[in-house]
């Protein structure tokens, strides 16, 4: 099972279990993460599952494609790592991932 | 602008499938409805968040889009004639002397009925609020979510943010009448129609309108009177502006529900399961926006919650006439209402 390591804004760490075919967003969800909100379920039509890849991991989740990044004007304080973590699906690969989450969803 | 009183059989508040399928089954026991939508068209969140996304669990349609099932939904309750009323949140809910209901929207239109629907899904969907510190402040004047009237903008400095249609729709209608007119956008690609592209592009070829790459990071004022907002991008600049127009989508918020009075668990309405009712006799919650136990926010769900309430309704509305449990397969009557021939 991949681990995937969840920073909130505040510093607090909460690693959890991923499983592969999974998004990081249902993982955080399932997991009860604070600040992962996911309003519209993963559809990629809201941008509040934001967060920040944790820069070494960038070459494994890849960048996002154009609806992503489309859906990423919607959300505040978008950096050169921000994804939508809805579209960041897990794989045995990304054992290990850490991805941050911004102050607000907003 | 205060317009006279509607008065009709139920009021549903929300034009989504669970609203919408209410009308199909209220039309059956012949109750008339009208609906109220903040967004401008049908379909709530399906026409909003996903109307070209699949969904795979409305029973016999192993396949639909959001847009298709609101489409079929509109084409199932037409035989109703359902009266909507969109761009326009309700705001107030009173329960009248006789036992009927008031409502008051946002636009003032005023509704008197028998009962009320709550089909809010997640509640209304209203503008994304950057999270700039102290933005409130100035939510009076100087920021707008939205262009009710232009002239509040006539001879203004203008700073508006966002990529989409609407930032680049009020780019172009507000340059003409605006001192000046800002527009900041975190990339300099754009999701707007492409002929609003070209013209904003011309009119920054033309230097009628500046524009910066970056995202606000703080507003600037006194009193309530903004002053200017701090953009960061390659480097930090300060844009001189007195009218901040954000324009970041849509979010949903439980609003002027939470008012109501209704029981509430964990911001959603409770209601029993046999009706569908909320803690307020003739007041009704189905779909996301309403609790029980075992609930699930389901679309099918909320199709089964309007069935149920629309006896209760019916009760209500008809308190002596026998109900006699019909299918629309056999009862000539239903097809009758249904205008089959």
């Amino acid at each position: 099972m991949p681990k995937i390591t969840f920073i909130e804004h505040n510093g607090t760490s909460h690693e959890v279990e991923g499983e592969a075919g999974m998004t990081v967003m249902e993982v955080a969800r399932k997991n009860d993460i604070p600040g992962i909100e996911a309003e519209c379920g993963g559809a990629c039509s809201c941008a509040t599952c934001h967060v920040y890849v944790d820069e070494g991991w960038l070459p494994k989740t890849g960048a996002s494609e154009e609806m992503e990044e489309d859906m990423l004007d919607f959300a505040f304080d978008v950096r050169a790592n921000s994804r939508l973590s809805c579209q960041i699906k897990v794989t045995d690969e990304l054992d290990g991932l850490i991805v941050r989450t911004p102050e607000k969803q907003f | 602008m205060s317009n006279s009183p509607i008065e009709t059989d139920v009021v549903i508040i929300g034009a989504g499938p669970c609203g919408l399928f209410a009308v199909f089954e209220l039309g059956l026991l012949d109750i008339r409805c009208h609906l109220i939508d903040i967004l401008d068209r049908p379909g709530g969140q399906c026409a909003e968040l996903y109307p070209e996304k699949p969904i795979y669990d409305i029973p016999a349609y192993p396949i639909i889009s959001g847009q298709e099932l609101t489409d079929a939904l509109m084409e199932q309750i037409k035989p109703f004639d359902p009266q909507f009323h969109f761009n326009q949140r309700v705001d107030e809910i009173e329960k009248l002397e006789d036992g009927r209901f008031h409502l008051k929207t946002d636009d003032n239109q005023e509704f008197i009925c028998k009962n009320v629907v709550i089909a809010a899904g997640g509640g209304s969907f209203t503008p994304k609020r950057p999270p700039l510190p102290g933005i409130e402040e100035y939510e009076n004047g100087s920021v707008h979510y939205s262009v009710r009237r232009m002239s509040d903008f006539e001879g203004k400095d203008l700073l508006i943010v966002g990529g989409g249609d609407s930032a680049l729709d009020w780019t172009l209608n507000l340059t003409p009448i605006a001192n000046s007119v800002t527009l900041v956008h975190r990339r300099d690609k754009f999701r707007a129609a492409t002929d609003s592209v070209n013209k904003m592009l011309a009119l920054r070829e033309e230097g009628k309108i500046n524009f910066h790459l970056g995202q606000m990071t703080e507003i600037h004022g006194e009193n309530g009177e903004m002053t200017g907002v701090t953009i960061k991008g390659e480097e930090e600049v300060l844009v001189k502006c007195n009218r901040l127009l954000p324009f970041f989508g849509l979010t949903m918020k439980l609003g002027p529900v939470a008012n109501w009075g209704l029981n509430l668990h964990e911001n959603l309405i409770s209601v029993d399961t046999e009706k569908f009712e909320t803690s307020a006799e003739g007041i009704f919650a189905i779909g996301d926006i309403n609790s029980y136990p075992g609930k699930l926010k389901l679309i099918l769900s909320g199709f089964h919650e309007a069935a149920l309430m629309a006896q209760k309704v019916n009760a209500y509305i008809n308190p002596d006439k026998k109900v006699v449990f019909q299918y629309t397969t056999s009862s000539s009557s239903l097809q009758k209402k249904l205008g089959v021939k």
